[in-house]
Parts: structure tokens; sequence; C-alpha cells
């Protein structure tokens, strides 16, 4: 039994993983005021990029570094449309992710010659048993089941706090989303803080891509995000735009799905998947709908920022 | 001569308009200085400039004798100058002092870490300097208006700033505060700090300043020592000719009671009361003036009379007849006409053309809608009637609203609802942002409304034009009415003591 | 006079959209270029693939048929201010109660004839499209949570439901007692539209339906609702000003409700007749199939408007089943999909074209400031 307690954790822990880097991105983004629907669109180039770099230079962690340029890359679109040209950032974001899913499947067809999916690369990010910790029961089996990923999106959530919440650029961030004029007012350039956001939020969702792709089945497969994009976004709507909100929201339908994977193994096969399946959907929506504590946007979240309006 | 401020031949175009043209304005170290004129006259455009807000077309600015181009606030903030916005620039989930600090922040480790703790030092001590009490650590949606503006003024002061502007700075404040405001500028003055004042009320450019320059159609007309000048003098000066706010009417006897508001309760946007039991009437053949500072409660009165918002307690009658739970679209039906205090906001559907937005209200109704089917043959031909009989400068009625001239759009609003001729006239803030031209017309088929047996219930800031129009004058503040006053007993003082919640 | 103000409104109206397909093609052809082919071959083969016969326009129409649904479900929404991201879930919904509308009609009335057999169809599809937006429509009315992420929760919900209702109730071993199946039971004969390829053999291998029709007068109506009824004025003017529209005693969240309900009927009846055109049956799915998704890039280069959502529907129509001969003439068909993309950005950053043109101002300026001096 407690192997597969330990086995769920540790799903479950693997499924949160890209999530909790791609909703960290969406806390960036929409704390300055700019809605990022194209999570989904820069996690699907991140996981293709990091697969082809992987490929060609055998270096994973390489491919993880070029995963994160190019979400910033896919990024820079929707901060130039979103915050210099106001465009609609919600259109944006559509586009963004309908043109990500081609794009992608039109490279995979000119280098590997086919559609569908990428072989696998041989040198991909895996669990590996920690030194040491490795010794300790439970905590030594838990963690030879981990990613490197794992650790590293907790760091990043540790990180994304404090930088919001901690610095002075935090501060200025959080003014951007709720309140442009006022920072404008007293100096804070609003352009150059949103585009700092929107690209961060593009090398987090693109390390969430190679999350998925290096981090879990070491290659890349047309529509693998299956809306993995917009679960992360529910989680940082249902995490209160907070990024530790957010990583318990990720953890939380992280454990949904890893239920899902093993019910039979539970003895809970009795509930229909698709029960489990609509979970963070649902629950999002009763989120925003006041049912589990209210979750209130940002003021100024999608609103174009014009400087010289009277 | 020791002039801090020297704009020299500053123009700003936009798009169809000359905002300033060719504007000299130059400031005294020491001094507080109040730039006058109408609204829409070019004022805040002109320090929107000396503060990097906007960049002028051509011109030059001075700071201490030195050239400088003030490109964007950071530059201005530089150079020592300060601003306080009409609408306050707070973020509200913040507390006071990060409110204060932002954009400046007191740091560690190379800006690594915030300190908070000199934060909240800093902010202690130049409220101490200053004499400006403020807790650094509560937010600011928990906060007073008047404290939030004491915010803002030390947003500036903790940046350096020695020299103030305040735009608009009275228009939410009760004269208690104004006054308090007035202490507290002269506090500075006389510590060396320049203050420039943005205002269109003349009592307290007389009661606050050092020097005045009027500005009208955005160009300078004067400059002027306070004490060398008068109200009188002034108001010419700003409008450009003898002002004649004393509008002509006739005394007549009222009728019966066409609105009645008995104890009436409800709650504003955020749920504190708004309405604590207020009750008065509306006979027909007057005009009842609802006169008070922003904020008292007006827009939530205007809302629950007009079925926009709930009452939590209490009753309003039309007629004799309870409309309190009636919905909008039954209150118009009933015969209410409301010029709203928000053209933009409520009035108008700017993209909408004006044929559409001339039947906003009886849209539903024939001739202009039949069995769900608009007729727009017959909404054109209305509007081109309405259009002629209000004198609607437009080429046409199929463009859009948002193509009108401000008094222009207003007149069109006014034009539908007289044409509904109603029973009951609610007009908010008529002639807010008007010329004087329009303010005139306004006034004119406010008169004639009341000359026709009709009730009209006024609601305005400006006391002015409560005192030329009112057959009666009643005094809102806090949610309940103050009292109520003959035109012929109110005079400002009295209505000045009432606003601020005192008894005359 | 007044027909010429009318012909330079249109002309200005469809300016901008004609520029942006333009600009996308041009971009189109670099990403074809770098495949190695000739983009003239390939614009050629995807003209030539989708009009090129009766027969392939035929197929083109068949595409274009829930384009036009769901273009028409976004664009209505958007009138009223609602940003209806979830035509996709609508879609799934239809689809599905259409098959069950099937069943149960069948299993209680039998034989139903034709004609009153695809309206009980029709309507049961567009009543499952209305019902899922409905929720959205619900939940910002009444609670003001914005639609745009309600309706993308939904579209992943619908999925999973569908699924459900395909594995258990719907499926033909629980129904008509044979294997589990990865589908629906059948849509019977009688509930299904007619095949144009029926009527006029020139369509020859086509699938188009009668559902091109529907989607048509669907076009119309929507038209006509919004421009010609007091339904429609009040629509507009909650999605133009809404507290301008409260103060004019029309009720927000009534309008709210029922735009979101007529363009989830119009979402709906693109799962109806594609299930009663072309599929007969709801599959099981890990994803939706998209014409949602593409059903906004139809209503933004439409312009909202429900004729303009005929033509656009039909341009990606034209794109969508021209792919496929591109594919053959070995160019990848992703590169259709890259064009909707670009086209979208265009569409959406109206702004780019002023943008470069300012830019050109302003270094024009400059030039003639140096010139000077």
């Amino acid at each position: 039994m407690l192997s597969i307690i330990i086995a769920v954790v540790a799903s479950a822990l693997r499924l949160a993983t890209p999530l909790i880097f791609a909703s960290l991105g969406g806390v960036f983004s929409e704390r300055s005021g700019v809605v990022n629907i194209a999570l989904e669109g820069i996690m699907i180039n991140g996981a293709f990029f990091s697969i082809l770099t992987t490929e060609f230079t055998d270096s994973p962690w390489l491919g993880v570094l070029v995963a994160a340029i190019v979400g910033i890359l896919t990024s820079l679109i929707l901060a130039f449309l979103a915050v210099h040209l106001k465009a609609d950032q919600v259109v944006t974001g559509v586009a963004i992710n309908l043109l990500s899913a081609s794009f992608t499947a039109f490279l995979l067809e000119i280098v590997w010659h086919r559609s569908g999916q990428t072989d696998p690369v041989e040198n991909a990010i895996r669990a590996k048993p920690l030194p040491l910790i490795n010794k300790i029961p439970i905590i030594g089996d838990l963690t030879s089941q981990l990613t490197p990923f794992v650790y590293l999106a907790i760091l990043a959530v540790i990180v994304s706090y404090y930088v919001l919440y901690k610095t002075p650029f935090g501060l200025r961030v959080r003014a951007v989303g709720e309140h442009p004029r006022a920072a404008d007012t007293v100096g804070i350039n609003v352009y150059k803080i949103r585009y700092i956001c929107v690209m961060i939020s593009g090398a987090l969702a693109g390390i969430a891509g190679s999350a998925l792709s290096l981090g879990a089945i070491s290659l890349f497969r047309e529509g693998m995000t299956a809306g993995k994009g917009f679960i992360a976004l529910a989680a940082m709507i249902f995490g209160k735009w907070h990024p530790v909100g957010a990583f318990l929201a990720c953890l939380f339908f992280g454990f949904t799905e890893a239920i899902q994977i093993q019910a039979s193994t539970l003895g809970l096969g009795f509930i229909p998947s698709e029960f489990l399946q609509i979970i963070p959907y649902v629950a999002t929506i009763l989120a925003l709908a006041g049912v589990v504590g209210r979750a209130v946007a940002p003021a100024a979240d999608g609103v174009p920022y014009e400087k010289g309006e009277r | 001569m020791n002039y801090v401020v020297e704009m020299k031949n500053i123009t700003k175009v936009f798009p169809g308009v000359v905002a300033n043209d060719n504007v000299n304005f130059s400031v005294k170290k020491g001094e507080i200085h109040v730039l006058l004129g109408e609204n829409g006259a070019g004022k805040t455009t002109l320090m929107n400039i000396l503060y990097g807000l906007y960049e002028p077309t051509s011109g030059e600015i001075y700071i201490k004798g030195e050239k400088v181009e003030i490109k964007n606030p950071n530059i201005a903030i530089e150079k020592g100058i300060g601003m306080v916005h009409q609408h306050f620039m707070l973020v509200e989930p913040f507390t006071v002092a990060e409110n204060i600090i932002l954009g400046t922040e007191p740091s560690l480790y190379g800006g690594l870490k915030l300190d908070n703790e000199k934060a909240v030092e800093e902010v202690n001590r130049i409220s101490n300097e200053y004499g400006l009490a403020v807790d650094p650590n509560v937010k600011i949606e928990d906060i007073s208006v008047g404290m939030q503006q004491r915010v803002e003024i030390l947003k500036a002061l903790y940046r350096g700033a020695d020299i103030l502007i305040l735009d608009e700075p009275t228009a939410v404040l009760t004269p208690q505060e104004i006054e308090e405001l007035g202490v507290i500028l002269r506090n500075l003055a006389n510590q060396g700090k320049s203050i420039i004042l943005i205002t269109h009320k003349l009592k307290e450019v007389m009661a606050m300043s050092d020097r005045v320059t009027v500005i009208r159609r955005g160009k300078i007309i004067n400059t002027l020592n306070t004490k060398d000048t008068s109200g009188e003098e002034l108001a010419e000066l700003m409008v450009g000719r003898k002002v004649n706010l004393v509008v002509q009417k006739e005394k007549r006897e009222a009728g019966k009671s066409v609105l009645e508001v008995k104890d009436l309760h409800a709650l504003d946007n955020r749920g504190v009361p708004a309405l604590k039991g207020i009750s008065f009437e509306v006979k027909a053949g007057e005009i009842f003036a609802l006169a008070g500072v922003d904020g008292n409660g007006q827009t939530e009165l205007i809302e629950v009379i007009t079925g926009l918002r709930n009452a939590i307690k209490g009753k309003v009658l039309l007629e004799g007849e309870d409309i309190t739970r009636l919905k909008t679209r039954k209150i118009i039906e009933k015969g209410v006409g409301h010029i709203p205090e928000d053209r933009l906001k409520r009035g108008l559907i700017l993209n909408h053309t004006i044929a559409e937005n001339m039947i906003l209200g009886d849209h539903h109704k024939e001739p202009f809608s039949k069995n769900g089917i608009m007729n727009y043959d017959i909404i054109h031909e209305h509007a081109k009637k309405l259009i002629e009989e209000f004198d609607v400068r437009t080429p046409s009625e199929e463009v859009n609203a948002k193509s009108l001239s401000g008094g222009n759009q207003q007149k069109v609003i006014i034009a539908r609802e007289l044409n509904r001729d109603p029973v009951l006239l609610i007009a908010a803030q008529p002639t807010r942002g008007l010329d004087v031209g329009a303010i005139e017309f306004v006034h004119k088929r406010l008169v004639e409304q009341r000359n026709r047996g009709k009730a009209v219930l006024l609601v305005s800031l400006e006391l002015d034009e409560v005192m030329a129009l009112a057959d009666r004058i009643g005094v809102i503040y806090d949610g309940k009415l103050v009292g109520i006053l003959s035109a012929e007993e109110a005079t400002e003082k009295k209505l000045g003591i009432m606003m601020a919640g005192g008894k005359a | 006079m007044e027909r010429d103000s009318k012909l330079k409104t249109f002309v200005e109206n469809i300016k901008f959209p004609l520029l942006a397909i333009l600009l996308s093609f041009l971009i189109g052809a670099l990403f074809i270029i770098w495949t190695g082919n000739n983009p003239l071959v390939a614009y050629g083969a995807l003209l030539s693939g989708s009009l090129g016969g009766l027969d392939r326009f035929g197929q083109t129409l068949l595409k274009t048929t829930p384009l036009i649904f769901t273009g028409l479900a976004v664009s209505f929404a958007f009138r009223c201010g609602l940003f209806n991201i979830g035509a996709e879930g609508q879609y799934v919904i239809g689809a599905l109660t259409t098959v069950a509308a099937g069943y149960i009609f069948n299993s209680i009335f039998g034989d139903l004839p034709r004609f009153i057999f695809i309206p009980l169809v029709m309507l049961a599809g567009a009543l499952g499209g209305a019902l899922w937006a409905a929720i959205a429509g619900f939940l910002k009315s009444k609670l003001g949570v914005h639609e745009v992420i309600t309706t993308i929760m939904l579209n992943y919900t619908s999925i999973h439901v569908s699924n459900f209702f395909v594995r258990t109730a719907l499926n033909p071993s629980t129904l008509e007692g044979t294997t589990q199946k990865a589908y629906t039971v059948l849509l019977p004969e009688s509930a299904r539209l007619t095949q144009l390829k029926e009527i006029i053999p020139w369509f020859g291998y086509s699938s188009v339906h009668t559902g091109i029709f529907i989607a048509i007068i669907c076009a119309i109506i929507a038209y006509f609702i919004l421009f010609k009824t007091t339904l429609g004025y009040e629509i507009r003017s909650v999605g133009q000003n809404s507290h301008a529209a409260e103060y004019g005693g029309i009720s927000v969240s009534k309008n709210l409700v029922l735009a979101m309900i007529i363009s989830g009927m119009f979402a709906g009846l693109a799962g109806a007749t594609q299930v009663a055109g072309l599929n007969y049956k709801v599959d099981m799915a890990p994803i939706s199939p998209g014409y949602g998704f593409t059903g906004i890039a139809v209503a933004l280069v439409g312009k909202n408007h429900p004729l303009g959502v005929l033509a656009s529907a039909l341009l990606f129509g034209i794109l969508s089943n021209g792919a496929r001969r591109m594919q053959i003439e070995g160019i990848p068909k992703e590169v259709v999909g890259i064009i909707q993309g670009i086209i979208i950005i265009f569409i959406a950053g109206e702004r780019i074209i002023k943008f470069v043109s300012e830019i050109r101002e302003r270094r024009n300026r400059k030039c003639n400031v140096e010139g000077v001096n």
C-alpha cells in the first residue's frame, strides 16, 4: 500500500510540474496586466524545441535553455501586440496557440519527414535517485521517482514569490497590474514592466513545455499539451494570481490526474475517469463564481495601457 | 527675478484641437499660484506638459533658470516637480507607505530586497516634517478621500518635490477639508515650496492664492496678484465676457407633489450605506435643487429613483404611486426623464448613431418598434425632427454620437428626455464640462420645463447653478438631507455650512 | 450620394481584412519556399483543390458549413460584448444531443417522416449548445464571472462529458447490445440531411449536404435579429455600453444570457449539422475538432457581421480543403494553419499597419530635419 501511495504522490508531482512552471508564467504576465491565453501555444513550442535541440546536441539541459528562449521569443509576439499595439490580448493568445501548433507540426515534417511524433531522444531528463537522501526510507523512494524538473519547479515557486512580494521590482509589477497610470506618474515604465513580465511568462511556459516532453516521454507528439496550458491558467486563477496559491492548485490538479491514472490500483475504478478529468475545470469555474472563496483578478488585467490618453 | 518655473511659448496640438496656444506661464519660489480656467480651457494639459506626461508640440521650459526637456515624469521628479492628480494615482490594495515609495523604493542588497522598515521610517519622517499625519501601514482602500489626498502630497514630497502641482484638489473635499488643505498648502509655501493650483473655482482662488493666471481656450489671458483683483474680474476674464448667471424666471406657485422620497436607505457599490434615510418632495412647476459635495449620496439617490439601484428601506412615490421596486423601463414609462450625471457612461451609446441614441428608453414602443421589429424609417425621421428642434450641430442623424462635441451630445440627451414630456425631469450635473453657450441652453430648457408645470429635480455640485435655478434648495450630506431652504433665504454662506453637515 | 457613402463604408470595412489576408499569404509563401517548393504552385494547388470543379467546391462547402455556424456564434455574442471562446464546447454538446435526440425520438415514435425528424434533431442540437452556453451566460450576468475563462473551462469539460456519454449511455453496447465501441449509436436514416450529390450528381465524391443552406439561412436570421429587431437593438446597446443600456431601461443580464443562448444555438447547430449531414455519430475524442477556435478567426475576419462571416467562412473552408491538395503536391498542410494564425494576428493587431506607417513617418521627418541641418 505504501508503495502505491508513494507512486501516486510521485506521479502527482511529476504531472504537476509542467503546470507549475506554466501557471507561474501566467502569474507574472497577469500580475502585470497582460492576460496570457497563449501559455498553451508557448508550451507546445517549448516541448518541440527542447526535443529538437536535444536530438541534435545530445544535451538535454541545452534543450531546456532553448525551450526557455523560444518561449521568450513567442511571448514577444504577445508582448508586442498586446502592450505596444493594444491588440485584444485574448485574440492574440488564440492566434499564438493556433500558430504554434501548426508551426511545430510543420517543423516536425521538415526535420523528421513525418507527422504525428518525433523519435524519442536518448538523453532525456529522467528521474534519478539522489545520493544520501536515497537512503532515507519513504523519502528516498519518493525522490528516486522524481525528475530534476520537480525540484526546479519548487525552486521557481519560491523565487517567484520572493520576486513579486519582496523586491522593488515585484512592487512595481503589482502596481502596473493594478493601476498602470499611477505607476506611470511616478516614473515607472509601464511598457517595460509588461514586456519583462510577458517575457518571464514565456520563459517559464517554454520550460513547462520541455518538462512535458524532455522530462516525461522523451519525445514530441503533436497535440501533446492537450489543454495543459489552459489547466495552468485555471490553476493560476484557482490560486488567486499568487505564486504559492497557483502552486497548490497545480498540486491539486496533479493529484486528481494521478488518481485518475492509478484509479484501478487504488480501488477507485468505479469513479468514471471523465469525472476526475473535469475537476480542474469545474473547480476553476466554482472558484470564479465565489463558491470556494472568490478569485479576483488584478484590476487592470487585460486592459491595454495608453500612455498619452486624456 | 526668482522664478522656479518658466514655461515659454508652449503650444500643444492634439488631433483636431489646439489645447495650448503659445502659452507663457511662470511661478515664483514660495508662492501659491492658481491656474484658473473653465473646463477644457487647457489648464491640465499645460500642467501635464510640465510634469512630462505630454510632450509640447513647441516651446521651452526652464526650471530654476535651467532649460530642461521634460520627456517623462522621471525627469520632472528629478527636477523637483511633484503632481497631485485630480483622480488620485494610488494603488488601492497597497499600503500608504508602499504607495509613497513606489518607483523610488528603499532597498537592500542592491535592489534585491524591498526595505519595508526604512520605507515606514521615511514616511513617518516626512509626515512629521510637514505636519501631515498618516498611518503608513493601512491600505489605501480603507482610508478617507481627504487622507488619500494627503498621501498624494506626501508622495510628491518624498520624491523631494519643491514645485507642487495640484489638479482640482478641492472637488472631492468638504468645505472643512478644503480649509485644512489651505492651511497645509500655506505651511508648505512658507517652507519654500512653490505650489501650482489648478481650479475653476473662484472662491478658492481668492482664499488660497498669492497670484493667479487665467487661461481661456488654450491661451493665457492675464496673470494678476490675488490681492489686487476680485472674484468678479476673474470670472469675466475666465469666460471672456460679463457672466450673467442670473437666469430669467418668473415667480410661480408650485403645484401638487410629483415626487416624494420617504426615509430612503441604499448601499453604494462597495456595500457601504450611501443613503441613510433621506426624505424630500418635488412639486409640479418647481425646480428643486439638491446641493452638496460630490460623493454624499447624490449618485445613489438618482439611481434608486430611476430604478438603477435597489433601495434597502424607504419609499419613492411618483404622483402618489409607489415606484420603489419598479424596473427602470417601467419608471421611464411612468414619465420620468433623466439627464444622467455622466453622459458618456450612461447617457449615450457612443458607437450608435444619433438616431439610435434618440430612441434609447423608448426603443421598444410604437412607433419605433412593433411586434419586436424596429422601424428605422420612422426612427430616422424622429431624429431629424429633434435635431432641428434642439439645434444639434451634426452633419446627419446617421453619424455616431462619438463624433459630436460635448455640448451637442448633451443636446441629444436633453432632446430625447424632454421629447417624452416627462412629469418629472431629473437633471444631474447637466452642465458639467459644457461651454457657456451650452450652459445657457440647458438652463433655459430646465426653466421652460418648470414653467410648463413639470417637476424638475436638479442635482448639481455648482452652488452658482443651484442658486440661479432653484425654487427650493435641499442640501445633502452623508446620505441625509441637512435641510431645505427657499431660493430667497439661501445664501452661499448658509449653503456652505450645510454642505459640511452643519445646521444653517 | 447615399449609396456612395454606403459603398465607401463597405470598402473601408473590408479593406483591412483583405490586406491582412494578402500579407498572411505572402508570409505563408516564405514557409513554402523554406520547404523547397514554389509558392505559386502551392497556392495553385490550394485553389484548384478547393475550387477546381463542382466536386471539389462541394467539399469546400462541406468544410465551410460548420465554420459559418461557429463564426456566427462568436460574432453574435461579440455584438453583446461577450467573447464566446466556448463555441468549441457548445459544438461538442450540440453534436451529442443531436445523436441522443435521434435515438430517443426514434425509439419512442418509431420511424418519423424526415420533414419532422430533421427539424427535431436540429432543434435538439441547438438546445444542447444553448444550454452549454447558458452556463457561461448566467455566471456572467448573475455573478460577473468573465466569460472567457468559463467558456475555456467548459470547452474541456464538454469533451469529457461527451466521452462519458459516448462510452456509456449512448454506446451501441448499452443501447443495442453490441460490443463496446468508440462511438455512439448511429443517427437514424430519416434524421439525416440530404447530400447534394443525391440531387445534383455533378457534386461527385463530395459529401456536402443541405446543412450549408441551414447555415446560410442562419446568417440571414442573425443579421435580421441584430439589425432589424428590438432584441438586436438591445443586444447591441448592451454590447456597446451596458451602463447606458441599463439607463435606457434595457435589462443587461437578460440580454447577456439571451445573446449567449442564441450564440450557443448557432454553435450547437454546427454540431447538429455535422452529425446529421456527415458523421451520423459522435466519436470518442481526446480533443475537440477546433471549429470553435477557427470560428473566432472567421468572426474576426468577417468583422462580426453575419454576412461578413459567410464570406470569411468560405475563405477558411477554401484554406482547409485546399490544404489536402497541397499535401498531395508534397507541401506540408500545416502551412495553411500557419497562414490562419497569421491572419488572426494581423487582424488582432489592426494597428500594426498604423504602427508601420508611423515609423515611416517619423523616419521621414528625421530625414527632413537632418536635411535642413
